[in-house]
């Protein structure tokens, strides 16, 4: 099928048509008869969005979610490709189980599925697994991390930060010290007084990003720090950056929303590791993604079964699911806000992370030639957020009941539509 | 609204019944009066008053309050409970004189005597109200009162005490829903 | 005030409310009456998914009083090990009828789960949930402190009360630090600086690590049970060093102001947190404050359940 798209406003603010032909990108005046002709009537487009940080529960936990329903998940949210976590059961710690995840993602043709490796064993936080067989496996794997929980043996960190520069791979820590946080419940503050959970303090992320961008500069490797919360990490990797270390950074939508305040009714919904945190942390977040101190956006998306949040607070799952409110959120937080255009969106959301995660034919200029994989929102729309409506498998949304502005109407994948008519 | 019991009415009422409970029961020995808050409990203070005045003696008074053994409980929100004082000789081989403001329903005092059943077996209980308005519901009736003012169920009776409204007057008005 | 989950449900007003109805109550069953029959068909139950016989025993003597039906319902260990009994559990009271939960529970919040849900209609009141409030015991304090302190008046402005222990696990303290500074009393929280929880500056409350300089200064002293526990997790280096600067012993009851009440929620660790000598001079109230549970008890009990099924507040 080939494509022309009339009517579009491009990521610089210019008004264009494209046209989608072969998978990618052509002059449209060289398509073939035949094509069909979507008038957007102005609509946004953006480059596929891309994320780094997905949670898919395949294999294992596929009442939950699948590579296919998070796929079909993606595309409604945008995304052209997802990069599946490692913890799932079995660990994604092999080059088979990585292979699996990503001839899922194939199978399923929605999306690309990224699969990223578990750095350590299992994730045990204590021997390497075998990270160069799933660097040259089929799954081409470049980004490893052992997220959802921290590599915290320094030694070890700095073991895996060298290992991957033999691919130009990275390492996406979860910064988390497990002992400042151990059966820790949200940000400690004074709500968390207050409430009676147990507290998470900052510096438990921050110790770990201030260890870990030293360790990359001595090493001189590439490292990324997922999940930013925090106004010192903020801090941290704007300091790093000026000493041209290679750390990247990332933030959640919910991170740039929510703060401590959603957990005054216990309601598990708002359970998330990292935890939701001030009003201040958010406002210094927004302001590090704006200068570009932080990289990208990431949505973390954790799909839990409705089991696990009607629950009690400390009993509940950590989580939550992201991946079809996530630009909205993003045009909420930084566009209506006046701290980003969309270019910067289409700067946060799809080039960069492509870059980090070195995904090929993602986050590239919408230009003739290159692979059509193209995202196209409503930005005038506003849109009520229904859990029940939703793809995902799982309903752990925050969001349900929010207006949110930005409606994603199209989304092409290697030049086909996978999402929109 | 209209005035159906001035002060001085209502002071002769309060002299009357006095006797009247002195004559019935031979003297004040053996008599507790125990009245209902918030009025009930001050005309029983005056009454004991009257008493006194009468005897020279001081004839035993406390209050008792109906909250808790009411039956209507679950058609109103929760109300504050207000004080139950029984006099130290207690209830037991006495004659308890009830007195209340009004008498209506005849509800606050069957809530009244199963409150008495709690505390003891007195030898006999009566009712002292200062008006008897009718329409009851309940096979109850008084001993003593004041006066008998027949009235329609919508028409509304409002007992002011000094003690509590800053004047001595019993009123009747068309009202709206009781 | 359909449910009691913490003090901050309470306005001031309403907080007297259950004081003033509690010393009626106490008045009425100490005396004339011991059985009242307000909640006579309604039915209570005990939801307690942590030990504790006391808190149990005084909310099934409170209901029995009022001639509620009382279903004890002990689900312990059940609840943390598998997140969706709570959940389960509260439809099954809601199919049994349940007018009213009493619950106990080592998962702070859990008494909101309980009331925010769609899973249950009755009332919920809190006995306690984990490291979060136990109001029913904050509002039995104030009742003691009020008894003996009072002089009559309503609420507990200008006393001074200390709580001395382990702040950051109490929440004993967090419901007793929110009902006696809304009832005007000034108080001062005592321990260790591990023992406090984070941002308890902006508490409106004076904070000490130095007990002594505290005693005489009191009108009321409520000493904290420390948990053996506390000192594998390096909260204080022994218990002969925590008792040493934490603990209630016979100098410091000595130092104490002529007229100072010793309070404990309890149990007690003799030896611990208080001497026995300390718990059982003549100056402690601490049995008086069993007995005085039970008439706030009955108080709650009776304003939550002794009207129509409610919606707004207490009249
Ligand atoms: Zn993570």
């Amino acid at each position: 099928m080939s494509y022309l798209l009339k009517n579009i406003t491009l990521p610089n603010g210019t008004k264009a048509e494209l046209a989608i032909q072969d998978g990618h990108f052509v002059a449209a005046s060289s398509l073939t008869k035949g094509h069909k002709m979507l008038d957007m009537g102005g609509k946004q487009v953006l480059p596929g969005l891309v994320d780094l940080h997905t949670h898919l529960r395949e294999p294992g936990f596929e009442e939950s979610e699948t590579v296919a329903t998070g796929s079909l998940s993606a595309v409604r949210g945008g995304f052209t490709a997802i990069s599946a976590m490692a913890n799932t059961s079995p660990v994604a710690d092999t080059a088979g189980v990585v292979e699996q995840v990503y001839r899922l993602g194939q199978a399923a043709g929605l999306c690309d599925v990224f699969p990223i490796g578990a750095v350590t064993q299992g994730l045990n936080g204590q021997t390497l697994s075998e990270i160069g067989a799933m660097a040259d496996s089929a799954a081409r794997v470049r980004v490893f991390s052992d997220d959802g929980k921290c590599v915290f043996d320094p030694l070890l960190m700095r073991r895996a930060l060298e290992y991957v520069k033999k691919f130009d791979g990275v390492i996406a820590q979860h910064a988390q010290e497990p002992t400042l946080t151990q059966d820790s419940q949200m940000n400690e503050g004074e709500i968390s007084a207050q409430l009676g959970l147990k507290g998470w303090p900052a510096v438990a992320e921050e110790a770990i990003i201030a260890r870990d961008v030293l360790l990359a500069e001595h090493t001189k490797s590439r490292l990324h720090i997922c999940h930013l919360t925090t106004a010192g990490g903020v801090e941290i990797i704007r300091w790093a950056k000026t000493r041209g270390i290679q750390v990247t950074a990332e933030v959640t939508p919910h991170h740039l929303l929510l703060t401590d305040d959603y957990a005054k009714n216990y309601d598990p919904i708002f359970k998330v590791n990292p935890p939701l945190r001030l009003e201040s942390d958010v406002l210094a977040l927004r302001a590090g993604l704006a200068d570009g101190t932080i990289d990208i956006v990431a949505t973390d998306h954790a799909p839990h079964s409705s089991e696990s949040k009607d629950c009690e607070w400390a009993v509940a799952s950590f989580g939550m699911v992201g991946l079809e409110t996530a630009l909205s959120i993003v045009i909420k937080t930084m566009v209506e806000t006046g701290a980003m255009n969309y270019e910067g969106v289409a700067q946060c959301l799809s080039i960069a992370p492509a870059r980090i995660g070195r995904y090929e034919n993602h986050g590239q200029s919408l230009e003739v030639g290159n692979v059509a994989n193209l995202t196209v929102v409503d930005t005038a729309a506003k849109w009520v957020v229904d859990r029940d409506l939703m793809s995902t498998r799982s309903k752990n949304t925050p969001f349900h009941g929010f207006e949110l502005p930005g409606v994603v109407t199209h989304t092409f994948f290697n030049g086909k539509l996978v999402f929109g008519e | 609204m209209k005035t159906v019991l001035p002060a001085p009415d209502i002071s002769r009422a309060i002299v009357r019944i006095a006797h009247e409970i002195l004559e019935r029961y031979d003297g004040a020995e053996s008599i507790t009066l125990l009245g209902i808050p918030t009025r009930g409990a001050h005309l029983a203070t005056r009454i004991a008053a009257a008493i006194n005045a009468i005897e020279g003696g001081e004839v035993a008074v406390g209050t008792l309050d109906t909250t808790m053994h009411r039956d209507d409980l679950r058609t109103r929100s929760p109300k504050a409970l207000l004080p139950t004082l029984i006099p130290a000789a207690g209830v037991e081989g006495r004659h308890v004189v009830l007195v209340d403001d009004v008498l209506f329903s005849g509800r606050t005092i069957r809530a009244a005597l199963d409150a008495l059943g709690e505390i003891g077996r007195p030898t006999s209980v009566s009712l002292a109200v200062l008006v008897d308005r009718g329409h009851r519901e309940l096979p109850i009736k008084a001993d003593f009162v004041g006066k008998n003012i027949p009235t329609s169920r919508s028409e509304v009776i409002k007992v002011n005490l000094i003690e509590v409204d800053g004047t001595d007057e019993v009123t009747i008005s068309e009202g709206g829903v009781k | 005030m359909k449910h009691l989950l913490s003090i901050n449900d309470l306005s001031r007003d309403e907080a007297i409310l259950i004081l003033d109805t509690a010393s009626e109550l106490a008045r009425i069953s100490d005396g004339p009456m011991k059985k009242l029959p307000t909640l006579r068909g309604r039915t209570i139950v005990n939801l307690f998914a942590e030990d504790s016989t006391r808190t149990r025993i005084s909310f099934e003597a409170a209901a029995k009083r009022l001639s509620a039906d009382v279903i004890n319902f002990a689900a312990k260990g059940s609840s943390l090990s598998k997140g969706e009994s709570l959940k389960d559990t509260a439809q099954t009271l809601q199919a049994m009828g349940a007018d009213a939960v009493v619950i106990r529970h080592p998962a702070s919040g859990a008494p909101f789960r309980l009331a925010d849900n769609q899973w249950m209609s009755g009332a919920v009141i809190n006995a306690g949930d984990g490291t979060h409030e136990h109001p029913s015991q904050a509002l039995l304090d104030a009742y003691t402190i009020r008894k003996h302190l009072g002089k009559g008046a309503k609420d507990l402005s200008g006393l001074r009360v200390a709580i001395v222990g382990d702040i950051l696990h109490s929440r004993v303290a967090r419901s007793n630090v929110l009902l006696l500074t809304k009832l005007g009393a000034h108080v001062t929280l005592v321990a260790p600086p591990t023992l406090f929880p984070f941002g308890v500056e902006s508490w409106p409350v004076t904070i000490s690590y130095d007990l002594d300089s505290v005693i005489p200064q009191v009108d009321a002293i409520m000493m904290l049970r420390i948990q053996q526990e506390r000192m594998h997790e390096i909260f204080f280096p022994s218990a002969r060093e925590y008792s040493r600067y934490y603990g209630l012993n016979r100098d410091r009851v000595n130092a104490l102001n002529p007229k100072a009440i010793i309070m404990h929620p309890g149990p007690m660790n003799r030896g611990l947190e208080i001497t026995a000598d300390a718990a059982d001079s003549a100056r402690s109230v601490i049995i008086e404050q069993v007995s005085n549970g039970v008439s706030v008890r009955m108080a709650i009990l009776y304003l939550l359940l002794g009207g129509a099924p409610i919606e707004g507040g207490i009249n």
